[in-house]
This record gives C-alpha cells, structure tokens and sequence, in this order.
C-alpha cells in the first residue's frame, strides 16, 4: 500500500488542485492536496494518485558521492559517524 | 540527471557486495543476534526479491513486522461493509463501493468485497481515492464509499480528498475509515515483548511523519532506528547502520532515505489528517486491539464516514484466520511464511487462506512470488 513511484510534474492547475505528471511515458492527473506549492519541472513521489513529496534529487547525488568517499576511506567508515550528511 | 540515473546506484552490485562485505565484518564482533524488524510491504518485497536474507551472517535476521495494511484490517469492518451494502439495498438505496485491489480480495468467513460483487453488488477496484471522488461527482444520486486502509503514508491522501470534498460540499461522497498508525503498532507490539532489537522505519510512512515520527520509540525504549529507502543498497546500509549503533548502544533515528523524507515529514499532510481525524484504540486483525493505533473521523465529519450512518449486526466471534493459518505469528515477526503448514499446498495467491497470502504487502504472498520454496 505505501508503495510510491517518481514521476515529473507537467502541468499544474492549483484550481483543480491537480497536477499532470509523467512516470517515464505514462502520464496521469495526480492530486497536490498534500503538496500545493508543487511546481513545473520537478521531481515528485506520487503514491495513490496524490503528490506525497518532491524528492531531492541533488540530496541523492550528494550521498552517492559520500558513499564513494567512504568506500574510498574505509576506516571512517560511512561517514565518520554513521551517515554522511548527518 | 534522471531520476533513474539517481536510482541506480542504490541498485549497483559492486557497492552491495561492499555493504555486504562489510555487515559481515561487524557481525564477527556482535555479541550473540541482532534482530532487525522492518514494518512495511515494500521493504519486505525488496528484501526477498533481491537475496538479502541468503548474503547476511546468521547473526543479523531481518523479519517481518505488521507492515501490511489490508493484512491487518479486521474482518469485522469488511463484514460491517458488506452488511451495510445489503442494509442499504433493503432499503432501496444502492451504494458504489470502492477499495484497492488487494484488500477486494481479502477472505472473511462470510465472503470477501470480490464475493459480494459476485452476487451483483456494485464494488469497484480503484488505484487511488481521487478515482472514488470522480466517480462521486459521476454519479450524484448514489452514496459512493471508499473502503479505506492504510498506514499514514495512505490516510494522508484520504484526509486531502475528504479536504477537498467538505470545501465544495459533495454530500455522496463517504469514506469507511480503517486507517491505522504504524509507530504506535510498533510501540504495542514491544510492549508485548515481541523481540525487536533494531528497526527499519518504513520509508513513505516516513515521508508523511518524518524522523521525528518515529523517535519516540528510540527514547523510550533504546531502539536503534534507521528510516531506509527501497532499493536493495538502502536496506542493506540500514542492516549496516542499525548493527553497529546496536553494537554502539546507540538509540536514535537515522535518516537514509534523505532524497524522500525530512525530518519534520510532510507538514501539510500532517495537518490535514489531524483536522480530521482523531485516534482511537483498534483492532489489528489476528493481533488484538491495539490501543491509540487507530483513525476514525472527528465528530464534525462523522456523516463522512457511512459506518456513522447505517447501524449493522456483525456477527460475534468471527474467526480472524483459518484453522492453522500462521499470519498473526507472521504479522509478529515470530514466523516465516514457510513454518506455515497451508504455505504454498493449500495456501497460494490463486486460494488463498489467509490474509498475508493475498496483498502483495503481504510477506506469505511476496515469498510465493519470488519462488522461496525453490
């Protein structure tokens, strides 16, 4: 149930309160209810048709350079403490 | 970047086969097993689709918690569902009734929401409550009803459609709320000393919730936490994390899962189901009541919910499984699929006997899936 699939924000109409977004080819209109400030362009977690989250997309660039680093740097071992960017 | 380029290296070989090597290398020096419980559908789908349980040393077991919501969802709600539907018929009024695919094909002792359907009542299957909406707004002179589980990351989006419905006034449109919390499950679960010595926090519920959803059970009872993502090397850095702050004595939340969750969560949701919706004790079906783990709406949007309307019998003493079913130990985390006598002979997605078999959330159906039995 709390699976949730990453699409790209097409259109938005605050009016409606829908957006359309496009999971790699398929396109649907999606929900911003829990996300109204939603925008063009962006990159988003849609679970049961309704916008849950933007997802960070250079968060994640930065911890998969962190995890080389780490890899690279065995002894401080993920992140000197437990995670990088903690 | 893409997003599947992001994606991919949370599923590159080489640096699982690091994580890997490196759990191992921390397990050498723990002292007795670590038990590490997550509690969501999709960790557990990750968790066997890709190996994991076969790559770890055999002193870190990772088992299944209640992370399914339709597996949960008592059979006396979808008996109290079903009854209404007749109730209303006999009163000439027809109701559309719509839930998600799996929990239509949940086995009661009288029936599933499929079976019903099968003598002519009118239950559709739907991916989303906004469909439900639609189908309101289609039909103005039918009750539309959304039979409604799920776990936070689920209840938000019911809260927004039930948002959107007060403020344009649509008065056919009613929900059947079964929502449950998943912290609070958990809490219950190590009151009643399930052994949980680690946890890996369900990633979207923690997309709703945030980090700071799940620390209260690091503070009151030393639980090392770490909210993951789905791909096979986000578990597998939550096995990594939560072994060595298990190892550490370290009780608190780690955010691995940052390209998703916050640490305050989504707060527009967080707003939207505390406006509408109150806690209330609940039962989890073959685990019991559950105290303060469940959601009914608050008393100024009652009418929304059509149990609040129509007054039905359930019958007493509802056997919550089959005869030899093993999801409420399953559920617990106290059991595989494959300790289960009905698992894969009289038990399979085709038939099956008890409610873990049927959702794909479901750990009995997601080791049938993947072929464990092979």
């Amino acid at each position: 149930m709390c699976l949730a699939t990453i699409a790209k924000v097409l259109e938005v109409n605050p009016e409606k309160g829908t957006a359309w977004v496009d999971f790699g080819g398929v396109k649907r209109e999606a929900r911003i209810d829990l996300m109204p400030d939603v925008k063009v362009g962006e990159y988003v977690l849609i679970h049961t048709g309704f916008i849950i989250e933007r997802v960070d997309e250079k968060t994640a660039e930065e911890i998969l350079h962190a995890w080389d680093e780490v890899f690279k740097a065995e002894k401080e071992a993920i992140g000197g403490y437990y995670y990088p960017g903690d | 970047m893409g997003i599947e380029e992001v994606v991919q290296p949370y599923r590159d070989r080489g640096i699982a086969q690091k994580l890997v090597e490196k759990i191992k290398e921390e397990a050498k020096t723990l002292d007795g097993e670590v038990r590490i419980m997550h509690v969501c559908g999709t960790h557990e789908d990750t968790i066997t689709r890709s190996g994991i349980r076969s790559l770890l040393p055999e002193n870190v077991k990772v088992v299944s918690g209640p992370g399914c919501p339709v597996c949960i969802t008592p059979v006396e709600d979808i008996v109290a569902m079903q009854l209404i539907m007749r109730k209303a018929r006999d009163e000439g009024e027809e109701i559309i009734l719509t839930t998600f695919g799996d929990m239509y094909k949940i086995p009661t002792p009288v029936g599933s929401f499929a079976d019903l359907k099968s003598e002519g009542f009118d239950v559709r299957v739907v991916y989303s409550i906004f469909d439900t909406y639609r189908m309101a707004k289609e039909n103005p002179n039918k009750t539309v009803v959304h039979f409604s589980p799920g776990f936070e990351t689920t209840t938000a989006p019911t809260a927004g459609m039930i948002n959107a419905v007060v403020n344009e006034g649509l008065k056919n449109f009613k929900i059947y709320s079964v929502h449950r919390l998943t912290p609070q499950g958990v809490e219950v679960l190590i009151k009643q000393r399930s052994r949980i010595d680690a946890l890996i926090d369900a990633g979207h519920v923690s997309t709703i919730i945030g980090v700071k959803g799940w620390e209260f059970l690091s503070e009151k009872y030393g639980i090392p936490q770490v909210v993951a993502g789905f791909e096979p090397n986000d578990v597998l850095m939550a096995i990594l994390l939560l072994v060595r702050m298990y190892k550490e004595g370290d009780a608190r939340v780690v955010n691995e899962y940052k390209r998703a969750v916050k640490y305050e969560g989504n707060v527009v949701a967080q707003r939207l189901i505390d406006k509408y919706f109150k806690v209330v004790d609940a039962k989890w079906r073959a685990l019991g009541v559950f105290p303060g783990t469940g959601l009914e709406l608050r008393g100024g949007w009652k009418e929304l919910d059509i149990k609040n309307l129509y007054r039905v019998e359930v019958p007493k003493n509802l056997p919550d499984l089959e005869k030899g079913c093993l999801c409420g130990a399953v559920l617990r985390g106290l059991a595989m699929p494959t300790d289960c006598p009905h698992f894969g002979k009289t038990c399979t997605p085709r038939h099956p006997v008890g409610p873990c078999m049927v959702s794909y959330e479901g750990t009995c159906n997601i080791f049938y899936k993947y072929g464990v039995l092979f």
